[in-house]
């Protein structure tokens, strides 16, 4: 099964969102959090998901649609 | 020789055998390289140093690579200049530019590239890739041609295509990818995880990054074996600016260097200032931001080592500056005109940030400053287009002394 490793940065207004959460209700995935920092004013998390790969992109684009960040946790690939 | 251990993880210090991999496995944290460093310590010394290559190279037992591994490009030991006129300017009595922009490829780049090059080849990878929209491509590409590498280096379609010309008199194969700065970014991060393909920034990054440890070295080796009082430095993902304090450090750990006590500053352009932004906000939370500034060079708008860097910045008790945008562009030409080096974007940014904090007083008089100009001018033409204003005359001398009045007028 694919598995695909991403990092979701928060807002302070998406912090109270049960986000993972619905990701391993509503999609047919299972999440893994590795690591993460929730503050007040913001917050991230690193986590893996596993799924079959339509599903992970479907769930990926409905997180975007939150106003959650979705980056690879490698941070910006493309360098000057 | 290399004295390389294993990777560790710089979150969890959990330990890796040295392979091509970035990632801890288990808290996804970034890994580093970690040196046999009592090894090291019987060895290196600084005549062994200056009987070296006038390269990177002459630091090699502090590499993960020997220079015997794969190629030589002559990269580094670039010029140390004491800035006098600029100084002046400034009120610094000890102020040094780094010119790394003499580099093979005119960046510090080659630094990096170098040491990720080696290292690829020594794994036994036929292909060297990386995604850039400016100096990396470059670099990757002259490395990857010297070495006779499959090359691949990918870009946004709507880059300049002056921008691709860098990368392209060399040979590799460019890949224009239909897709906003995000979308280039996820394909590639893709890209290095399912390919059996050495890219630079992604699984040889934990190698690559230890080449920026060169510029360290170098400065304290040219500032006659001490550590400047402060150093400016740009940053883009911030790994340059802790890279250069871990140099100075381990210098000073095998007793190359009596005491460091540098103060380290960084520098970032107001349209992608990420870790600045961090600074001020007093948090180690680096917010990403899609950048939009003319430092090209810069625009990281999610900084794989912000937090690292904001580390130093606190361990230092160092500053971070954010420079308008249009003093860019006028800092490149303030450095020409006073030092003649001509400085890219990065370097108008440094400059500017230089500036900044002596007319603050945060930097005093007689401290020892090195700025770090890290790329050479003519890759970013675009931005001074502006700065020729020629004195237009008729073949002959009567004219000319004409419109030189004229010209004189205008302009003095």
């Amino acid at each position: 099964m694919p598995i695909k490793r991403v990092k979701f940065t928060y807002e302070q207004e998406m912090i109270k969102e049960p986000i993972i959460s619905i990701l391993s209700k509503d999609f047919d995935l299972v999440t893994n959090i590795r690591r993460a920092d929730v503050r007040e004013d913001m917050g991230w998390v690193v986590l893996e998901i596993e799924g079959e790969e339509n599903e992970i992109q479907r769930a990926l684009d409905w997180v975007s649609t939150k106003e959650v960040r979705v980056d690879p946790i490698s941070g910006d690939v493309v360098e000057g | 020789m290399p004295y390389i251990k294993c990777l560790y993880c710089r979150e969890c210090g959990r330990e890796y055998p040295v392979s091509p991999e970035h990632v801890c496995e288990f808290c996804f944290g970034p890994l580093e390289v970690g040196y046999d460093y009592e090894a090291i310590k019987k060895v290196i010394s600084k005549d062994k140093i200056q009987n070296g290559p006038l390269s990177i190279w002459r630091y090699e037992d502090l590499l993960p690579v020997a220079r015997d591994a794969g190629i030589d490009m002559g990269t580094g030991f670039t010029p140390l200049v004491k800035a006098d006129n600029l100084g002046k300017i400034l009120g610094l009595n000890n102020l040094y530019i780094k010119n790394d922009s003499t580099n093979p490829t005119f960046s510090f780049k080659d630094r990096v590239v170098s040491v990720a090059t080696n290292k690829a080849l020594e794994f036994g990878f036929d292909t060297l890739a990386c995604a850039s929209t400016g100096n990396l491509a470059g670099s990757v590409s002259a490395h990857g041609a010297k070495a006779k590498m499959d090359t691949k280096v990918f870009f946004p379609s709507d880059l300049e295509q002056g921008k691709i010309l860098g990368a392209a008199i060399y040979g590799a194969t460019l890949v224009a990818v239909d897709g906003t700065y995000d979308e280039v970014n996820r394909l590639c991060s893709e890209l290095a995880d399912n390919h059996k393909w050495a890219f630079v920034n992604v699984n040889m990054r934990p190698f690559y990054s230890e080449g920026s440890k060169t510029l360290g070295y170098e400065v304290a080796e040219q500032l006659g074996w001490r550590a400047p009082d402060r150093c400016i430095v740009p940053a883009a993902s911030g790994s340059l600016f802790t890279k250069i304090w871990k140099g100075l450090n381990e210098f000073h750990d095998l007793g190359l260097l009596e005491s460091v006590n540098t103060i380290m500053d960084l520098a970032q352009p107001e349209g992608c200032s990420p870790i600045v932004d961090a600074f001020d906000q007093d948090t180690y939370h680096v917010k990403p931001v899609r950048p939009d500034t003319i430092a090209k060079s810069l625009a990281i708008g999610n900084p794989a080592d912000g937090f690292y860097a904001l580390k130093t910045i606190a361990e230092t008790k160092g500053n971070a500056v954010r420079v308008p945008e249009p003093e860019v562009a006028e800092c490149m030409k303030l450095l020409a005109e006073t030092e003649g080096i001509f400085t890219e974007t990065a370097g108008g940014v440094v400059i500017s940030a230089l500036r900044s904090l002596a007319k603050r007083g945060i930097i005093s008089t007689d401290e020892v400053v090195v700025a770090f100009v890290t790329g050479n001018g003519l890759k970013t033409l675009e931005v001074i287009e502006d700065a020729a204003d020629p004195v237009f005359t008729d073949p002959d001398y009567k004219s000319f002394q004409a419109a030189l009045d004229v010209w004189n007028k205008r302009n003095l």
